[in-house]
């Protein structure tokens, strides 16, 4: 007799949701009468039926082990019954059905060095991606900077205290596999040359035709090099996406001196009051500088502390800075507008200032 | 092989202090019972020292049967590193909303610490569960694993992305639509898309149930699911007199801020002229006791947003302008099969669903799938004099 072979489970697909929630949750899907935010980090959601259910939500650093990850489902089993969530910005909420067991969570949180925050009109945890810790594009690390980052702006995320919600996103990259485009404060890894190119290896590894089409700006041309098809690239016509890298690893970005972040502001997705929007360039570049990148660090602060100061209630950056009008922004933050800050990629011309509405 | 030890982490050590829980402080807890994570430190403060990452650009490795779910990564100082040789990612499709019992995260370490590093991201930028470290021979016996205790991959290339949506009807009384049991049904009825890549890159969706769009739909999905409402917002005059007895200037901070300008306020009634609201959210979110989204429920479909690669950064832009909650799936399932079809025949190699439609036109992107213009698909009537009037409108 042959042993047939366990069969293989494919294409499941992920576990229902409805085996992970509270009992309280259960019962009262789409049932949620309101909700009240007795302090920063915890929201009590109450039901049509009157019950009750308690979040505390504590900020991770995204790349977790599993020791910690086990800490919260300790915690999970003391204080919220073992039922727990995570956000879309990489917080951990604890699902309470008891508010005498939120204090003591907090506490065990704090002593574990996980704060308890990141609602309502505070700084919510940075959306960012993977940088040197596993990535092979990336003009900076995301993990460094995002904690000393937040080092700074702790206070800022365990307490309520700016104008409106503020949401800080980091990408490594152009890629930006956290899309960081809608941000009110955006930080973004640039490289800022051209790629170099590995002839001895590039016929070997890469088609060269569909090289030659990943290139937006047609600055990749076929060339023949010591007898070998190869490319060439306009350098006058490059701007440092690193698309072609993408495709092709024979045409490496990374560039320890020219490498570094740039700063955006004023995006966001929420419809709340107006209408979705990018964020625009504020800073065009600033040097890797780790382990801590202090000025990245300064000008996040900056920027956050004149926001807090000179904004209206419930205005975000970009709508703050609207009102205000650009050129009091780069005035108050003291930052420098350069030739950099205008727009000269397509449809440029859309973000010219096209009126007289200028301010003296 | 080589184990090197604890390495010295000059650099990194110096995120170790501060108020914010540091990723060092986990990189090395990992190490204590996986000397694999030595290495990533290693390699890391070598990153830090020389300002450069050491990985190289992906690899070709999988599970059998599955075109996506495993990104390989493989370092470029294996030599010196050789722990890390191969450091692969696994992406595994989360449950929608995030939600789990402790047991179930007990579950996922339990494996992970059998055959990997014991590192992770809670969650990626996608939605996805990342497991982040291990080598190819691990991949089978992880993903065997993962199946047995009912949980399955994620996408990545040019395939169908694990969708994601907000909390939903779980957790929030704004949720037009069970925004849950919408991202759960579509990821069990693309798994064929989800785990072998057909497309010509990657399509995204994300399910919000409001307005406030928590998932970011409308920035990073190629298809946006965004709930809303028809009628009237639910008002509780005596809540919003509470509001106001507590301080809230409703004047200023709720119906000046209305971009519909439809709120009016004399000092003890609040008159919303439904007709002209926009469907924001401020004044629910500024009173959630007192408002609340209407009854007739449903979703605004919203296509083509992408990060810049390759040829700019797009956000959705509007298609279906209401779908009622009721036939939301019907729908979207409709929808999805018109717009990749149409995006497989005319898709360029890396050309996402918007970039497509620029490069097209959005009229004949529309003709192509079936659906009649209407005025809420753009801000503004073009501008331009150039229009591309069709032979059969002409004599």
């Amino acid at each position: 007799m042959t042993v047939q072979p366990a069969k293989r489970i494919t294409d499941i697909g992920p576990p229902h949701y409805e085996k992970f929630l509270h009992p309280v949750i259960k019962k009262n899907y789409g049932q949620w009468r309101y909700h009240e935010s007795p302090a920063p980090g915890v929201l009590c959601h109450v039901a049509e039926s009157g019950d009750r259910i308690y979040t505390v939500r504590a900020g991770s650093p995204r790349l977790l082990s599993i020791h910690s990850i086990r800490l919260f489902a300790d915690l999970a089993d003391k204080y919220s019954g073992g039922y727990l969530r995570f956000t879309s910005r990489n917080n951990v909420e604890f699902l309470l059905d008891n508010p005498d067991n939120i204090e003591p969570l907090k506490k065990e949180l704090l002593a574990n060095n996980f704060p308890v925050g990141g609602t309502n009109n505070s700084i919510s945890n940075i959306v960012h991606t993977q940088g040197w810790v596993h990535c092979h594009s990336s003009a900076t690390d995301a993990s460094g900077i995002v904690k000393a980052v937040m080092d700074a702006l702790c206070d800022r995320f365990t307490n309520e205290n700016l104008p409106a919600k503020l949401r800080i996103a980091l990408a490594c990259c152009l890629n930006m596999c956290g899309a960081v485009h809608c941000s009110d404060i955006a930080i973004l890894g640039i490289h800022r040359r051209p790629p170099k190119i590995r002839h001895d290896v590039l016929p070997k590894i890469c088609e060269i035709p569909t090289l030659i089409a990943s290139c937006p700006t047609g600055a990749i041309r076929p060339a023949t090099v010591e007898g070998k098809q190869s490319v060439e690239v306009i350098n006058e016509q490059c701007m440092f996406c690193g698309n072609c890298y993408t495709v092709c690893p024979a045409l490496p970005m990374n560039d320890p001196e020219n490498d570094g972040l740039s700063i955006w502001v004023g995006g966001k997705v929420s419809n709340a009051r107006s209408a979705p929007k990018f964020s625009k360039l504020a800073i065009p570049f600033i040097p890797n500088n780790p382990p801590r990148w202090p000025e990245v660090v300064d000008a996040v602060v900056n920027i956050v502390n004149v926001y807090a100061q000179h904004a209206r209630k419930f205005e975000r950056m970009g709508e703050w800075i609207e009102r205000i009008g650009w050129p009091r922004f780069f005035k108050l933050t003291g930052i420098e507008f350069t030739r950099y800050h205008i727009d000269d990629f397509k449809n440029a011309g859309l973000t010219y200032a096209r009126s007289a509405h200028l301010q003296y | 092989m080589a184990d090197n030890g604890k390495p010295k982490t000059d650099q990194l050590d110096q995120l170790e202090s501060g108020p914010w829980p540091s990723f060092v402080t986990e990189i090395k807890k990992a190490a204590e019972t996986n000397p694999v994570c030595n290495d990533l430190l290693g390699q890391l403060e070598l990153s830090y020292e020389e300002k450069k990452g050491h990985w190289k650009h992906g690899g070709i490795v999988g599970v059998l049967g599955y075109g996506g779910g495993v990104i390989g990564r493989y370092s470029d100082v294996p030599e010196q590193f050789p722990q890390v040789a191969h450091f692969h990612t696994i992406r595994i499709n989360h449950p929608s909303g995030w939600f789990y019992t402790s047991d179930a995260l007990r579950t996922l370490c339990d494996i992970w610490e059998r055959h990997g590093s014991g590192l992770t991201n809670m969650h990626g930028s996608t939605g996805d569960i990342i497991f982040l470290g291990t080598r190819t021979e691990e991949l089978e016996p992880v993903f065997k694993e993962l199946t047995e205790n009912g949980f399955d991959l994620g996408g990545s290339g040019s395939c169908m992305r694990t969708p994601s949506c907000c909390v939903g009807q779980a957790r929030c009384e704004w949720a037009n639509y069970d925004t849950m049991a919408m991202c759960n049904q579509i990821t069990h009825d693309y798994q064929d898309e989800l785990h072998r890549p057909p497309f010509p890159y990657k399509f995204k969706v994300k399910f919000a149930g409001c307005p406030n769009d928590c998932v970011a739909s409308i920035a990073r999905a190629d298809l946006s699911v965004i709930g809303t409402w028809k009628d009237n917002i639910q008002q509780d005059a005596a809540a919003v007199a509470e509001y106001a007895a507590g301080g809230l200037d409703i004047q200023k901070d709720v119906c000046d801020r209305c971009p519909g300008k439809c709120m009016d306020w004399d000092g003890s009634n609040l008159v919303i002229r439904n007709g002209e609201c926009v469907h924001c959210m401020h004044c629910i979110n500024v009173m959630p006791k007192a408002l609340r989204p209407g009854k007739e429920k449903g979703a605004v479909l919203l296509l083509g947003s992408k990060a810049p690669i390759v040829q700019g950064a797009l956000l959705s832009s509007v298609l279906v302008p209401f779908v009622p909650a009721e036939e939301l799936l019907d729908t979207l399932k409709e929808l999805i099969g018109r717009v990749w079809e149409f995006w497989d025949e005319h898709g360029k190699n890396r050309e996402r669903v918007g970039e497509l439609i620029q490069r097209v036109g959005m009229a004949s992107f529309l003709d192509a799938i079936g659906l009649d213009p209407v005025p809420e698909m753009v801000s503004a009537p073009r501008d331009n004099p150039y229009i591309f009037f069709q032979a059969e409108d002409t004599k």
